[in-house]
């Protein structure tokens, strides 16, 4: 197994706040490794260390075979970045931004120019690329974003929230190109707020809270962590009246069937059952939940 | 002797490499970006023409009469005017870098193995070409209105060189305060306090007209020298050590200004 991240022991502050602390990781190559965690928590500096922006104030971070500490420029090389503002220019064209790209990655003039016609092809921006990128829709935008990061097509792509406040159909187009970005091979490291994402595009996913993984795993692992199907009734309006955990076992589930037999609601015309598999949300509020907060409910329900 | 050769981590990642561009590439391509941008800028534009000439009939003809009854005022105040304009027109470096490091643009450049300072070098050529192209505009008016000068070609020269010396000058110092505000908005706020020097100089009224202590002010801000030094190589009036002083400053402020916004544009780096 070649690691193409391989990240021990990274802390970080910033002044008083402590952003990063003891944080481990490590990518597998050719994967897609999804760095989930609430507003925050540390995913773009996790991000800014890896890709050379920032220096860890402790640890060893190895990119693509390169040490971002020793070979930052190694490193370089090797990696692509798209960050979370769209990092275009807004008064070149998209062709001129692809091609002073393709400039400044050591492409030649020919090379540079049949690159260039080949993205805008492949990204659907053909059409508009002799406009100003300032009259652009926010999903055009993006998609040229990550245009300009493929001008060469490193082994290692960095994606800081690719999505974020994109509509649903930029989102799965964005998603597309991704899969695609993946499947020739490279490695791709993205963070993301919305467990949606990182259940559709990410082989491993792991959790950032307070500065530190808080879990990891493939998202069937992270959901089975959580427990097995949940049992819901729901009533005529599909309103959810009330739901129970199983184990996953034949017993256990009969058992859950039964004791919602007992519940008064389930006799009300219309009401009806349905099984689900745990979601990622259920997961990430299991693990990031404020612990003061998880202390009072289970209080509450002894009680009750 | 011994050489040691450090050897490349052996990549077995599929991929491919990005190279670093060879020589200047960088910088040209930056410079080409920067000059797109000002040509693009139509607002910046329309300035650069319509400031000179604005400024230049303003003085003629409005304050020219008070200020010098002969009629000969244009031959005193044109350098001035070619300052106070190269300064309005160098101000929006400033806009230009702090937009380039607030966008998010500026990191893609540094994640890339290049020199991502060569995006200000851009940025300072494309100004000092653009303010070039705007002292011909305010020369061109001033012949217009009635501007004599006696300068022989050399003198004309030497004067486009100070000029293009005091132009990098204030760029310079436009593209760190760039670095050092917040945001655009903020850059604009901080440059506009430079725009205001030329004002307390010998640009438009003789240093003894001046309070005593604005003469004193007047006469040892690096304006004044440059002001001199020119009106001397385009008008013939007494040189005297003017050209050292203008020379020396202008030097000295793009030392400072670069050792400063170098000093910045790691500092930024590190911060986020």
């Amino acid at each position: 197994m070649t690691l193409a991240i391989d990240a021990r022991g990274i802390a970080k502050r910033f002044r008083s706040t402590e952003v990063l602390r003891d944080l481990d990781l490590a990518v597998e190559a050719g994967t897609v490794f999804g760095l989930l965690g609430p507003n925050g928590s540390g995913k773009t500096t996790t991000i800014n260390i890896l890709t050379t922006l920032v220096r860890p104030d402790a640890g060893t971070a190895v990119v693509a075979g390169a040490d971002v500490r020793t070979d930052p420029d190694a490193v370089r090389a090797r990696i692509s970045l798209t960050g979370q503002s769209a990092a275009v220019d807004e008064v070149l064209t998209a062709r001129e931004n692809l091609l002073m790209l393709a400039r400044l990655s050591g492409l030649g003039r020919r090379e540079a120019a049949s690159r260039c016609a080949e993205l805008l092809e492949r990204f659907d921006l053909a059409d508009a690329a002799g406009r100003r990128v300032g009259t652009y829709s926010g999903g055009m935008r993006r998609r040229l974003d990550l245009a300009l990061s493929l001008v060469v097509p490193t082994p290692v792509v960095f994606l800081d929230e690719p999505t974020t406040g994109l509509d649903a159909r930029s989102r799965q187009e964005l998603w597309c190109i991704i899969r695609e970005v993946a499947d020739a091979g490279a490695t791709v490291f993205l963070t993301t707020q919305y467990l949606e994402e990182a259940d559709r595009l990410a082989d491993r996913i792991a959790v950032l809270d307070g500065g530190r993984i808080a879990a990891e795993g493939t998202p069937s692992d992270l959901k089975a962590q959580v427990g097995g199907a949940v049992v819901e009734l729901r009533g005529a309006d599909d309103a959810l009246l009330a739901e129970l955990p199983t184990d996953d076992s034949v017993h256990g589930l009969r058992a859950a069937v039964d004791a919602l037999d007992r519940h008064p609601a389930s006799a009300v015309p219309g009401a009806h059952v349905a099984i689900r598999r745990p979601s990622l949300d259920d997961v990430f509020l299991a693990i990031t939940a404020d612990p003061a907060e998880t202390d009072g409910a289970s209080l509450i329900g002894a009680k009750g | 002797m011994i050489t040691t050769i450090v050897p490349r981590p052996a990549v077995d990642f599929p991929g491919a490499e990005r190279s670093r561009p060879a020589g200047l590439t960088a910088e040209a391509a930056f410079i080409g970006r920067s000059i797109t941008h000002s040509l693009r800028d139509t607002e910046a534009l329309i300035m650069a023409v319509v400031l000179p000439t604005l400024l230049m009939l303003l003085f003629t003809s409005v304050f020219g009469g008070a200020l010098d009854p002969s009629g000969d005022y244009v031959d005193y105040v044109v350098p001035g005017i070619i300052l106070l304009c190269a300064g309005f027109g160098s101000s929006s470096t400033a806009l230009y870098v702090s937009r380039d490091m607030t966008t998010g643009i500026i990191d893609r450049f540094r994640t890339m193995p290049l020199r991502a300072s060569a995006v200000l070098t851009g940025h300072v050529v494309a100004s000092v070409l653009r303010n070039l192209v705007a002292t011909g505009v305010v020369i061109g008016v001033a012949l217009l209105v009635g501007f004599r000068p006696t300068a022989s070609a050399w003198d004309w020269l030497a004067a486009v060189a100070l000029i293009a010396l005091y132009i990098l000058a204030i760029t310079t110092l436009f593209a760190a305060i760039g670095l050092a505000a917040s945001s655009p908005d903020a850059a604009n706020a901080y440059g506009f306090i430079l725009l205001f020097l030329p004002y307390l100089s010998s640009a438009f009224v003789p240093l003894e007209t001046l309070p005593a202590w604005l003469a004193w002010f007047a006469e040892h801000q690096p304006i004044t020298p440059v002001i001199e030094a020119i009106r001397s190589l385009l008008m013939g009036t007494p040189m005297g050590d003017a050209a050292w002083w203008a020379v020396g400053w202008c030097v000295v402020v793009v030392a400072v200004a670069a050792v400063w916004g170098t000093w910045l544009f790691r500092r930024r780096a590190s911060r986020r």
